[in-house]
């Protein structure tokens, strides 16, 4: 019945579509909620760990989650410039 | 004892008031006191869907603020005695609301009535938080669209962390109550399925409410619908929603729009 009226009116169904891009994205959505505030945290309190030895940029530091079935990882990816130990030396 | 639920969707010009107005009208001809609060400050609409918007003097934030009494601020339906509205300002803004106010305002009204339905905003905000703040059950109203259903999952994430009972370590009891359905469109795959919507937000139906014309003119005359035209397709699933939310059993079924042969010989198809 439902192929006989698709083949009438020569459209062919979107719902499926509907259907299988929500579920991509709400399991994806689902891994990152909450996460946001955790990551920051993290981040905040890696920061502050470094910092007290190595002068860094802040914006240098990056934070990432991956989610897997399995396990996952958390990437921690800080930039230190050439020479920190002398930039620290000067800070202190 | 005293239910506070709140009608909330995240996304904006679902229903949610409309389903407000009609689940609040329909508990209250069976019988229950309640009180429908309308948390969307700045934009009130519960007012006008009520048919109540020349009779709001005070409201939400006059009651939190204490420039007026909850008794002053509470307005008693003209064709439900056991149905009241807490009308939202108009004019204030929305950070004008208070966690506390709230709060001491819900306990009040714990003790007047039944049922205390939460007409949420739409959004993600303070508004939207604190409508579900204290709620004890959640109705999302969702439309069978990929942006509704995307929300609705946002919301729920919400409802299972952000509320007082969610902090307790509590459940919020959440129910999908999808509005704007059309079968026949459903059954053709132009629209995702009842099936397709529960399945993925992985949340018990509350029921299904079909498109239908009588809910605008429901709106447009400032009557709910199940007040309005209660024999009509919409009225008789908010009806069996409400009986549900009452802890009956109701058999699952989208009530179908009579129409008339004209129509019919049309292809326009209700069921």
């Amino acid at each position: 019945m439902m192929n006989l009226l698709r083949l009438i009116s020569g459209r062919t169904a979107s719902a499926p579509v509907a259907r299988e891009r929500l579920q991509i994205l709400l399991a994806h959505e689902r891994g990152l909620r909450g996460q946001p505030e955790l990551l920051e945290l993290l981040r905040a309190e890696i920061l502050a760990a470094v910092s007290r030895h190595v002068v860094l940029d802040p914006e240098k530091v990056v934070v990432r989650m991956e989610r897997g079935k399995q396990v996952s990882t958390l990437e921690v990816d800080i930039e230190v410039p050439n020479g920190f130990e002398r930039s620290l030396a000067a800070a202190s | 004892m005293a239910k506070v639920l709140v009608v909330t969707s995240g996304k904006g010009g679902v229903g949610k008031t409309t389903s407000t107005a009609a689940l609040g009208a329909a508990l209250a001809q069976m019988g229950e006191r309640v009180v429908v609060v309308d948390f969307d400050v700045g934009l009130r609409n519960l007012d006008l869907v009520l048919g109540a918007e020349r009779r709001v003097v005070f409201d939400l934030i006059n009651v939190v603020q204490g420039v007026a009494k909850l008794s002053q601020a509470l307005i008693r339906d003209k064709r439900l005695e056991n149905l009241w509205l807490l009308p939202a300002s108009q004019t204030r803004d929305k950070d004008a609301l208070t966690e506390e106010g709230v709060g001491s305002i819900i306990a009040d009204l714990r003790t007047k009535f039944d049922w205390i339905l939460c007409d949420s905003p739409a959004g993600i905000e303070r508004g939207a938080t604190l409508a579900m703040r204290y709620a004890d059950e959640a109705v999302i109203v969702t439309n069978p669209e990929v942006s509704s259903v995307r929300d609705s999952d946002r919301i729920i994430g919400m409802l299972d962390s952000k509320t007082v009972k969610a902090e307790r370590g509590e459940r919020v009891e959440k129910h999908v109550l999808i509005t704007r359905y059309d079968s026949a469109r459903a059954s053709r795959g132009e629209m995702l399925s009842i099936e397709d919507i529960l399945e993925i937000l992985a949340t018990p139906l509350l029921g299904i409410i079909p498109e239908s014309q009588d809910v605008l003119r429901a709106s447009n005359v400032g009557s709910p619908v199940t007040l309005n035209n209660a024999a009509s397709a919409p009225a008789r699933a908010y009806i069996d929603a409400v009986r549900r939310l009452m802890g009956e059993t109701v058999t699952m079924m989208v009530p179908v729009e009579r129409k008339g042969l004209m129509n019919r010989l049309l292809g326009r198809r209700a069921a």
